[in-house]
């Protein structure tokens, strides 16, 4: 019972330490709860350019900042994602994309997974294949048996 | 013969893809910027050494000028500094300075002490002319055309080399990035 106790009490204690971190980097608030979830969408998406690794909405920089500041502000004038993508990405290119555009240039980034699983499905049935016709040759007794070693 | 064929194809692809890999690497912490060939944004911002005054790209169109962003917290711009002191004395193309989120009393200081290679300083507080211009960290330099075009942009400290090699050229219209 005191184990208990004490382990809710650990997790608490963890649980809070995250929640202070999330708050100290973004506090922003937006009036609307939907206009809010689509902010934190958007900075989950958008790449921090001074610490490459992080989106806008993890990093504690003060580009990544002046950047959040700049989604908050075209959120609330009513601007749509795709335009503050667009807006985004014709200042810092579509690197600042973590999810890349669907474009004739990334058509190999989108369609190397599909040509790889194809690659290693006509692998597989290659394998497959050969054993099978190897099989019906394992029934048959070899003729060196019983002759030399 | 034929069961070397794919083995050995395979090889020689992932072969090509490391070598343009390879090839490209000196390229690789450089991100590029979208401006290249566009206008360079429209900006109309204070000017650090004359508050009554403004820094105006319409005031710039017609001749070439480098823009070079700046702060006095930024390390590699007091190594950059000599660079850029040498360019004005060539007095080849006028350098614009915008000092990002930055303190102004301190800029001054920083100019007054290390000397002022620049034509004009416009401030930027808040990092919005920054932002439009994809600045992701200082020092960066850009080349705008007298038709207003970015024409170039250099990341990090600028130095002699990259001034003859890279931006000397394309101000006299000549193909650059030769040694």
């Amino acid at each position: 019972m005191m184990r208990r106790r004490v382990q809710t009490l650990l997790l608490c204690a963890c649980l809070s330490l995250v929640a202070v971190y999330a708050w100290a980097v973004d506090p922003t608030e937006l009036p609307d709860p939907r206009l809010q979830a689509r902010y934190v969408a958007l900075t989950h998406e958008l790449r921090c350019m001074q610490c490459q690794n992080e989106s806008l909405a993890d990093s504690p920089v003060d580009l990544a900042a002046d950047l959040r500041r700049e989604v908050r502000n075209q959120l609330l004038a009513g601007k749509s994602d795709d335009d503050i993508r667009a807006w985004m990405s014709a200042r810092y290119g579509d690197f600042i994309l973590f999810r890349p555009r669907y474009s004739l240039r990334n058509a190999w980034l989108w369609g190397a997974p599909a040509v790889l699983l194809l690659i290693g499905a006509l692998v597989c049935w290659r394998v497959i294949y050969n054993r099978m016709t190897l099989l019906p040759a394992d029934h048959e007794p070899l003729e060196e048996d019983g002759q030399s070693g | 013969m034929n069961r070397f064929l794919l083995p050995l194809g395979l090889f020689v692809l992932l072969a090509l893809v490391l070598a343009i890999g390879i090839r490209r690497s000196p390229e690789k912490g450089i991100i590029a910027s979208p401006l290249i060939g566009k206008s360079a944004p429209p900006f109309a911002l204070p000017n650090l050494t004359d508050p009554a005054k403004q820094v105006r790209s319409a005031d710039l169109k017609g001749r070439w000028y480098l823009f070079n962003v700046w702060g006095t917290w930024c390390g590699e711009c007091r190594q950059e500094h000599e660079t850029l002191l040498q360019v004005h004395q060539a007095g080849v193309v006028p350098i614009i300075g915008l000092d990002w989120k930055d303190d102004d009393t301190q800029a001054v200081a920083w100019l007054t002490q290390l000397g002022n290679p620049y034509e004009s300083v416009a401030t930027d507080h808040s990092g919005r002319a920054a932002i439009d211009w994809g600045v992701y960290g200082a020092p960066e330099t850009f080349l705008v055309s007298p038709q207003g075009v970015v024409v170039y942009k250099h990341v990090g400290a600028l130095t002699p080399d990259t001034w003859t090699r890279e931006i000397l050229p394309r101000l006299s219209g000549l193909p650059a990035g030769k040694s």
